[in-house]
This record gives C-alpha cells, sequence and structure tokens, in this order.
C-alpha cells in the first residue's frame, strides 16, 4: 500500500473511534454537556487533561522550536511542565472545593460582582481565542501535508473538521475521546522516537538516546551536534539562548503561570469528584504530558542531526573545523533530493532556491557574518542558505526524514491531527460556556432557556472558530510562539485574579477588576506593539515606542509574567481606595481553604 | 495540646507549599536557568548537567513534587480533621 492510502487509514480510523465513543456518551443536559457529572476518575482525568493540554503547538511545533532554539527551548519544556505544580498546589484543589463550574463564576462570586465576572470573560476570550490562532496554524500544516494541498486550504478544511467536532459532544464526550486521543498522540509520538533514536544512537529509549553516543562513534549526539550546526555558522546547540537569560527566565515564568491560569484546564479540575482527587488528578495529568515532553528534546535534537544528515553528506564524517561540509560534493544534487522533500513542497512549508545555480543544496546560516565563516562560506562559492524550512514541519516531517515505515509516518499524521482536534475542541467548550452561561444567562438575558443557552454557545463556538481561522491565515508566529502568547495573556489576567481570590482574605472586588484591566491591557499593549493589533499585519508600531523588545529585551511572547506584576500591584493599589470585601466573602475564602464540606458541583441551575 | 484550629491547618498548609515551591525554583531556574553554565561544566553520560535539568531532570522532579505535595496534604487534612467524608 502507498502512503497516502495508510495515512488516510490511519486517520480515518483514528476518527472513528473518537466519533464512536461521542455518540456512546453524548451529553444530555447543560451541566452534563460541560463538566460530565463530576465523576470522572484521577488516572483518567489526567489522560484527558493531557490530551487537552498537549496540543498542536505542543505535539507539531514544540520539537520544531527546540530544535531551532536548542538550549534555549528548554523554556517550553520546564514552563509548559512547572506550571503544573502551580496548578495542582496554588489552584485546583480550591477551585474544586469551590464547587463552580467556569472561572468566570469563581471570580464573580469571590469578588461579589458581575462586572468581574464579565471582565473575567473578556480575559479568558482574549486568552482562548489567541490559543485556537496557534491551533489552527498547527491544523494549518497536518492538514496540508496529509492532504497535499496548500497551508491555506489546509486551515480551511481544519476549521471545518474542529466546528463538527466540538458541537457534536460536550465535556462527557470530550473526556472519553480525550482519553482515546491521549492514546493515539502519545503513540504517534513516541514510536517514531524510538526508532530514531535507535538509528542515531543505538539506544531505544529516546531519553537517554539524547545523552548517548552518535552511532558508530565515541563522541556523544550532542556534542557531534554542536560540532556540525557551528560549523555550520548557527548558534551552539547544547549553550543558545533566547535572547538573553533575564528573557529565558521571564519566558518560563510566563509560561508557568500562564498554564495556571488556562481556562480550558483550570475546567478539568471541576470534574474530579474529591478535593483530594482534584491534587491526585493533576499528578496524574503531569505524570502523561511528561511523557511526551521529555522525548521531544529527543526528537528536536535527532531532527536537526537528520535534516543535516540529509542534506549535506560530509555530516557523518566531519569533525570539528575540517572543512568536510563545505566541500561541493557533500551537499545533495536537488534533483536526487529524497521524497519527503518533494511531499513538503507542495504544502509550501519547505522550499528550495538555487541561489548559486550549482543544482545542490546548501544549507547554512547566511546570517552568521563572522569574518571566518564568511571566507569559509565564499570559498565554497555559497551564495546564501538556499534551503527554507518552516520549523512547524519538524516533528511531522521527522519520521519520513529518517526513512521510517510508511505506517508510522502514518501514525504522526493521526496524532498530530488529534492533538489539534482535542485541545481545540475543549477551548471551543471554555468559549461557549463563558459567552453562552457567563456573560448572557448570569448578566445579560437571566431568562434564557437551557436550549437557549446551549444554541448560544455553539454559536460562540462557530464564530470563534471562524475568527482563529482566518487570524491563523496569517499568523503572529509560529504555533508555539502563538500559543505562548495565549500563555502570557492568561498569566496576566487570570493567574492573579485566581491567586488573590484564594489567597487574599481582604482582596476586593475594585482591586480584582482593577488588577485584571491593568494586566491585561499592558500584555496586549507590548503584544500588539510587536504583532500587530489584533495580529493584523502592518498595524505594528513598537518602533514608535522605543524599538524591538524595548523592556529589558524581553521579547512579547514571554512579556506575560512582567503583566502579572503590573495586575498584582495594581490590585493592591486600587484595594486600598475601596471598604473591604463583606465578612460573607471572608467566611467564604476560608472555607475554600478546607477540604471539608465540598459538594458536587452545581452552580448552573 | 497541640492546635487543631484552621488558622493552624492554614499555616501548615502555607509551610508546605513554600518548601515544595523552593524546591521547584532552585531545580528549574536555578539549576536549568541561572547556574546553567556551571552545572554544564559536568557531564550526565553524554548531557551537560546544566542543559539535562533544563530538558529533562525538572520534569522529573516535577512530577515527583506534585505527588509529594497530594500525599503530604491528605496526611494535613487527616490530622486537622478536615478531610472530605
Amino acid at each position: 500500500m502507498d502512503l497516502q492510502t495508510i495515512t488516510y487509514l490511519f486517520v480515518g480510523a483514528s476518527f472513528a473511534l473518537y466519533i464512536g465513543i461521542a455518540v456512546w456518551a453524548r451529553a444530555g443536559s447543560t451541566k452534563e454537556f460541560y463538566v460530565a457529572g463530576g465523576g470522572v476518575h484521577p488516572v483518567l482525568n489526567g489522560m484527558a487533561t493531557g490530551a487537552d493540554w498537549m496540543s498542536a503547538a505542543s505535539f507539531i511545533s514544540m520539537a520544531g522550536m527546540i530544535s531551532n532554539m536548542g538550549y534555549g527551548g528548554g523554556l517550553f519544556l520546564m514552563g509548559w511542565t512547572g506550571g503544573y505544580v502551580l496548578l495542582a498546589m496554588l489552584l485546583a484543589p480550591y477551585l474544586r472545593k469551590f464547587g463552580k463550574f467556569t472561572v468566570p463564576q469563581f471570580v464573580g462570586d469571590r469578588f461579589y460582582s458581575k462586572k468581574a465576572s464579565a471582565v473575567a470573560v473578556i480575559c479568558l476570550l482574549a486568552a482562548s481565542v489567541t490559543y485556537i490562532i496557534g491551533q489552527m496554524t498547527g491544523v494549518g500544516v497536518a492538514f496540508s501535508r496529509f492532504l497535499g494541498v496548500s497551508n491555506e486550504m489546509g486551515i480551511y478544511i481544519g476549521m471545518g473538521i474542529v466546528f463538527a467536532y466540538a458541537v457534536f459532544g460536550g465535556m462527557k464526550g470530550i473526556t472519553y475521546t480525550q482519553v482515546a486521543q491521549y492514546c493515539v498522540l502519545i503513540l504517534a509520538y513516541t514510536i517514531p522516537a524510538i526508532f530514531i533514536s535507535m538509528s542515531l544512537t543505538g539506544i531505544p529509549i529516546p531519553q537517554l538516546g539524547l545523552g548517548g553516543n552518535f552511532a558508530g562513534t565515541d563522541i556523544s549526539l550532542l556534542a557531534k551536534l554542536d560540532q556540525v550546526i557551528t560549523d555550520l555558522g548557527f548558534g551552539k546547540y547544547t549553550t543558545q539562548l533566547p535572547g538573553s537569560k533575564l528573557n529565558m527566565f521571564i519566558y518560563t515564568v510566563t509560561l508557568m503561570i500562564g498554564t495556571a491560569g488556562l481556562p480550558h484546564v483550570i475546567v478539568r479540575f471541576f470534574t474530579v469528584p474529591t478535593v483530594k482527587a482534584a491534587r491526585s488528578s493533576a499528578g496524574w495529568a503531569l505524570v502523561f504530558i511528561a511523557l511526551l515532553y521529555t522525548t521531544a528534546p529527543a526528537v528536536a535534537a535527532m531532527a536537526r542531526m537528520n535534516l543535516h544528515k540529509t542534506i549535506n553528506h560530509g555530516v557523518v564524517m566531519s569533525v570539528q573545523g575540517d572543512g568536510s561540509l563545505f566541500i561541493a560534493e557533500n551537499s545533495i544534487v536537488y534533483n536526487e533530493r529524497p521524497d519527503w522533500m518533494k511531499r513538503w513542497e507542495k504544502t509550501g512549508l519547505l522550499g528550495f532556491e538555487d541561489k548559486n545555480g550549482d543544482g545542490r543544496i546548501q544549507y547554512y546560516n547566511d546570517k552568521n557574518k563572522s569574518p571566518e565563516f564568511m571566507a569559509k562560506v565564499e570559498a565554497a562559492g555559497w551564495k546564501g542558505s538556499e534551503l527554507k524550512v518552516n520549523q512547524d514541519i519538524m516533528v511531522l516531517a521527522n519520521p519520513e526524514i529518517a526513512q521510517l515505515p510508511n505506517w508510522v509516518i502514518a501514525l504522526v499524521a493521526a496524532g498530530g491531527l488529534a492533538a489539534a482536534l482535542s485541545t481545540a475542541a475543549g477551548l471551543l467548550l471554555a468559549i461557549s460556556s463563558a459567552i453562552s452561561h457567563d456573560l448572557l444567562k448570569e448578566i445579560w438575558v437571566p431568562s434564557l432557556s437551557e436550549k437557549g443557552e446551549l444554541m448560544a454557545g455553539k454559536i460562540a463556538m462557530a464564530c470563534s472558530i471562524v475568527v482563529a481561522g482566518l487570524l491563523g491565515l496569517h499568523p503572529p508566529g509560529f504555533a508555539a510562539g502563538t500559543v505562548a502568547i495565549a500563555f502570557g495573556l492568561a498569566a496576566s489576567s487570570i493567574f492573579p485574579v485566581l491567586m488573590l481570590g484564594i489567597f487574599s482574605r481582604t482582596m476586593n472586588r475594585e482591586g480584582a477588576i482593577a488588577g485584571m484591566l491593568a494586566g491585561l491591557g499592558v500584555t496586549m499593549f507590548y503584544v500588539f506593539a510587536h504583532k500587530g493589533i489584533f495580529f493584523v499585519k502592518g498595524t505594528e508600531f513598537v518602533n514608535a515606542i522605543g524599538g524591538e523588545n524595548f523592556f529589558f529585551g524581553i521579547s512579547p511572547n514571554a512579556f506575560g509574567a512582567v503583566g502579572a506584576c503590573v495586575n498584582f500591584a495594581a490590585a493592591f493599589a486600587v484595594k486600598r481606595m475601596f471598604p473591604a470585601p463583606p465578612a460573607e466573602i471572608v467566611a467564604l475564602v476560608e472555607s475554600v481553604r478546607i477540604p471539608r464540606g465540598s459538594k458536587e458541583i452545581g452552580g448552573a441551575h | 495540646m497541640e492546635d487543631r484550629s484552621s488558622g493552624a491547618y492554614w499555616t501548615q498548609v502555607l509551610k508546605l507549599l513554600r518548601n515544595v515551591l523552593i524546591v521547584w525554583f532552585v531545580v528549574s531556574y536555578g539549576f536549568g536557568i541561572i547556574l546553567v553554565d556551571l552545572f554544564n561544566k559536568v557531564s550526565l553520560g553524554g548531557y551537560p548537567l546544566g542543559f539535562w535539568f533544563a530538558q529533562q531532570g525538572s520534569l522529573y522532579i516535577f512530577v515527583i513534587l506534585i505527588f509529594y505535595y497530594g500525599n503530604k496534604m491528605g496526611k494535613l487534612d487527616i490530622k486537622f480533621d478536615v478531610e472530605e467524608k
């Protein structure tokens, strides 16, 4: 069977499985639609949270980013897992005890104010919609390759499928389908990694393989990679920094506290039976997440190695600075390029331009202007790097680059789609409940029927998919970068207000509202300055206010932590000017702190 | 007579949080970022140690931390008689 047929078969079978489960568990009442009756086992809930969490950004894009960033890519790994520790300890058990099922509801009750709840809805929408843009970028990459269409067409098809998928079942359907999706995506991620680790280092476990020796030599894989890419003018893999150490630090903080502030992840912890289970659910979620996250750096480094090995035959034998990478015959001839390159060229995400007209592909860092390196390039007759590789294709292309069997490539396609769909569905659910329940039912139209609420939720989903899809056509960055912005928005708005709600007995509504607005505002300002107003290209105004990364060299994707500080500061400053919260709110905060008396979640009716 | 009030429970909870967060900070931000160059002088198999902490080690420790915390909290709940029934 050819690759295309097998891919259809794998993707088709996995979809049939998810839809089968969704039909089997089809949601009935509104409450079931959102939280699956509160009775999901911690291990299963952990798996579902894992699937929810590991989106197209984690599955498709993250390893590509790390591949390009080297050591600095560790910020995604630490950030997106370290946040779970915060979530498990600081938020999940208390929110579960509080017994409401959306973030705006918690904010509205704790800060005795519908205005606070409405502001929380705005924060939630800002973070979720940005997040979905990132997902659509990833979905576009996956579909374009899988169907052999352009990236743009891939996004349109993805929009349709995500919509059908999210509207079809509620959370219950989603919880069990997500367990299935987790299984598909983790197999899809680890199996090729095992094959590749085996062939590059002879060690089957990728986490150990990354620390192993390059096969057939006594030099370690990482040292070999350092040598090859520094010879080609790139930064050293094991020490390369994203801008500065400060930027890396702040970026990691942002991703961590953003993790603990993302509405679709938090809502997961309302679906466990007890406070105790909320604590262990977060633990299990992290176990399942860590399985993929500790594999990712191996995938990243090995994909980079294999890519260079494919383009330049000098890679295997070369030693530091011996110039073998610059021997003309070692660069591959374009007409003899492997099939995977031809397949990816169709999507427009990989491209070759023969700048020096020798019919061979030269791939190196043409931004490196050190005179020593320039001299080597000149001597070899290279006129610029001729291969453009979109980072987001690295994971999907990885098994093809390594020439793994067709069924592995098909499995990865199925896994990538599973990752994108599961997260998009979870996010859309958070958006739809925020709009239909927290905004419409609670604030604008209290008379709304249950049916009307469900309908409003579905309309909200449809609108957000269209908006996210259209913005996804011209994304503000690679999938993982765009998702990082979403984390920044959550970090600067939702995380602080939840923390204040639980850990400060005296925080009043005015403080909370001021904090959210200030945090979200300043973060959006910084991001929009760099990426355009509402991510529309051409509206960037960063040069008018101080130039790129003007705030201590911090990149816009990393800015959320600064926004969070502004949020806290504004909240405490404004708090002083207004009366303290009423006694029953103080009692409420005290009761949230102890597990006893937790109830089945209610709140909708 | 030991204090069994909810205030005392909360103090114990905050103490546990502080301890866990210290480890959490040290392995990721400490070993993985701030002191990475120092740790990179040592190697763990083919890994420079600082690089390992940033891309592998902290993740393993995070998992252990969450379970440790869940376990300790379960015990605290029983000790102060505030567990769910």
